[in-house]
């Protein structure tokens, strides 16, 4: 990757999940390999959209980097620290630089204390009074995200899910962090609540210069919103590029067949566009495929993808910061690239 | 691929602003407070007749009990004299009462005890005094344990989990009644020899610490699937995020949420315990004649009752109602805590 000096630097990552089995003395039989070798590197400032289908390692990614999980092998960098296997002591000056939102806006409220202690709560953790008073840094923060700084001590239940969303990016944004991983936060809600909650956060985005990994399986949102895209396929990138060149140009035949099961409005006797099923299921991350993941329902898939592993690497005519793993790359189509609408944002 | 998702991105270009919902800084702090889950539970609680009539009746039985020493007085008589032996006129040769009922009248509200003459009103006060006492004694020990040991085996999990699991099995399978009164009079004799009175002090101890040992297993059991269910929660994971301790959590983020699971549980154990209680003195095991006491009274009445039912009417009656309003109590608890449970 072309990043110098990333915010953050994720490479060789692995989480194996071991199954217990066995009676009556249980041993581990096996391993769940839900994520297998991922590289990714975030710039400081940058959003980097994670996309997959579902099952494919891109949640436990994101706990991955904010250290919700132990990675089995690996190594996490973030702003030249490792932190890899640190404990809560050593994270402690490291978690309030890395903040989380969380898929579902219904159980990511205690619904037992006011949005104002929920909030307030890590200025609490980390024992910072600013300027004003904790209340007044938390009044800011609801005004900032959108919602009545009044609402203070109202409590979880008392809000709709978009609302509930709000507050958890206030707390998210409470310790001024450099990087939120965000977890599919919009996916829990309605289409029009989706938007608001998008361009929030594409505006707290701009204007205070966070660096997002923003997880999602809905392409269209992560086009929305995030500068560069990575695919993700049973527990590896196979794809990562800046958002233009993903979308109009895939190189991976995964990334395409992804791109085309968008569903897309056409005009009344139109010819349909091409649609590229994939057949059978994703295999099991249990036992996963050898040598290229997708191959088992790939149909370019030769011996050599069974036998060797692809590279993420540039291809020829690809522009930098282009990677695609695969040994049978999809051929640059021109036309689609030209007719491809102007990106947003 | 042909025009890639121009259409799939169109709902976003909704731009709603954020902030668009003008925030009033000088508005009035009016409506600014929202109601917590208790406040909400509070007023579910009082729409609840059933719920109110009990609380008031368990109210008046724990205020009976707790001034028994004052109503003792001002009625002005004592639970251990035997008015019946010492004043001529109360019990006839038999040794029954002489009045009908019992002996019911102005000076023996609830009457003479058959034989030795005590007054049942003192006896009975007395006796919930003493039940209640360690019923609820019991009561908050038993959740105590089953909190910490709760909380403790949910939140680590893995082996001490596994453990403290197998543990809980082989206390419910216990049969803790038979226990008790096989392991008792042993566990008595350790202390004191058989020729001294046993204090009593040390028989409610004990009788406490029997109960409490085999009580706290169905409370930790419960708390452990709750605290299981809540540890896969988004917030506890959020409270990790900004680096909150094992500590905070436990007792900032689970606990606050446990509340209702652990007063149900409580206030279905009280009544248990003093109906456990009574069934153990019953059988002789625990308080002993003369303390006063309901199951004591009750096996007192069993033994008369063929001449004078009215003396094993009050400590059968006033428990049944106890016990009834208790549970009733238990059960508007819980439905005034989960309003989602509908019966």
């Amino acid at each position: 990757m072309t990043i110098t000096d990333p915010l953050l630097d994720v490479s060789g990552l692995t989480k194996h999940f071991p199954i217990r089995g066995g009676f009556p003395f249980p041993r581990t039989v096996g391993a769940v390999r839900a994520v297998d070798g991922l590289d990714l590197q975030v710039a400081e400032g940058e959003s980097l959209g994670l996309v997959g289908e579902s099952g494919c390692g891109k949640s436990t990614t994101g706990r991955l980097i904010t250290r919700l999980l132990e990675p089995t092998t690996g190594r996490i960098t973030y702003a030249g620290r490792d932190i890899t296997h640190a404990n809560r002591r050593q994270l402690a000056s490291v978690r309030p630089e890395i903040q989380m939102i969380f898929q579902d806006p219904y159980s990511s409220l205690n619904p037992r204390q006011t949005i104002g202690r929920i909030v307030a709560a890590p200025m609490e953790i980390h024992g910072i009074s600013p300027a004003g008073g904790r209340e007044r840094r938390v009044r800011e923060l609801l005004e900032l995200v959108g919602l009545n700084p009044e609402h203070y001590n109202r409590f979880p239940h008392e809000f709709s899910g978009g609302q509930r969303q709000r507050i958890g990016v206030a707390r998210a944004l409470t310790l001024s962090p450099k990087l939120i991983v965000a977890d599919e936060p919009v996916s829990a809600l309605d289409v029009s609540i989706q938007a608001q909650v998008v361009n929030l956060l594409q505006t707290l985005q701009r204007d205070l210069g966070i660096a997002f990994v923003f997880i999602a399986h809905d392409l269209a949102v992560v086009r929305h919103f995030s500068q560069r895209v990575a695919v993700m396929y049973l527990g590896r990138v196979v794809e990562i590029a800046h958002r233009s060149d993903l979308y109009e140009n895939p190189r991976h035949p995964y990334t395409r067949a992804l791109l085309s099961a968008v569903p897309e409005v056409t005009a009344e006797g139109a010819p349909p566009r091409d649609r590229i099923r994939l057949t059978g299921d994703v295999p099991s991350p249990i036992d996963p495929p050898s040598g290229c993941r997708f191959r088992t329902r790939c149909w370019k898939a030769t011996d050599q993808c069974a036998a060797r592993t692809p590279p993420l690497a540039r291809i020829e005519g690809d522009a930098t910061g282009h990677l695609t793993a695969c040994h049978h790359p999809e051929t640059v189509e021109k036309p689609a690239a030209a007719q491809g609408p102007a990106t947003p944002g | 691929m042909t025009s890639p998702m121009s259409s799939a991105a169109a709902p976003l270009q909704v731009t709603v602003a954020p902030g668009a919902v003008t925030p009033a800084p000088d508005a009035p702090p009016q409506g600014g407070a929202g109601r917590s889950p208790g406040q909400l539970a509070r007023l579910r609680f009082r729409r609840d007749r059933t719920g109110v009539v009990s609380a008031w009746v368990v109210l008046f039985f724990f205020v009976a009990g707790v001034a028994a020493p004052l109503i003792a007085k001002l009625y002005g008589k004592d639970p251990y004299t035997t008015y019946g032996q010492n004043q001529p006129g109360l019990l006839n040769d038999f040794g029954f009462p002489v009045k009908p009922n019992g002996g019911i009248g102005g000076d023996f509200w609830f009457g003479v005890e058959p034989q030795l003459g005590r007054d049942v009103f003192t006896l009975l006060l007395y006796g919930i005094r003493n039940s209640l006492l360690i019923a609820t004694v019991t009561t908050l020990l038993v959740t105590a344990l089953g909190i910490v040991v709760g909380i403790t085996a949910g939140y680590l999990g893995g082996r001490v989990d596994n453990l403290v699991g197998r543990v809980i099995d082989v206390l419910l399978a216990f049969p803790s009644t038979l226990f008790f009164i096989a392991f008792w009079p042993v566990l008595i004799s350790m202390f004191v020899s058989p020729e001294d009175n046993t204090p009593t002090w040390l028989i409610v101890v004990s009788l406490i610490a029997v109960m409490t040992a085999f009580g706290w297993a169905p409370m930790a059991r419960l708390l452990r699937g709750e605290v299981l269910a809540l540890r896969e929660r988004e917030f506890v994971e959020a409270a990790k995020v900004t680096g909150a301790s094992p500590a905070r959590i436990i007792f900032r983020e689970l606990l606050p949420n446990l509340w209702t699971p652990i007063l149900i549980q409580a206030t279905l154990a009280l009544p248990m315990y003093v109906t456990t209680e009574a069934a153990l003195a019953f059988l002789g095991v625990g308080l002993q004649d003369p303390t006063p006491d309901w199951g004591v009274m009750i096996q007192r009445g069993s033994q008369v009752y063929q001449d004078d039912i009215t003396y094993m009417l009050f400590p059968g009656l006033s428990m049944v109602i106890f016990v009834i309003a208790f549970n009733l109590l238990g059960d508007s608890v819980r439905d005034a805590l989960d309003p989602r449970i509908r019966r």
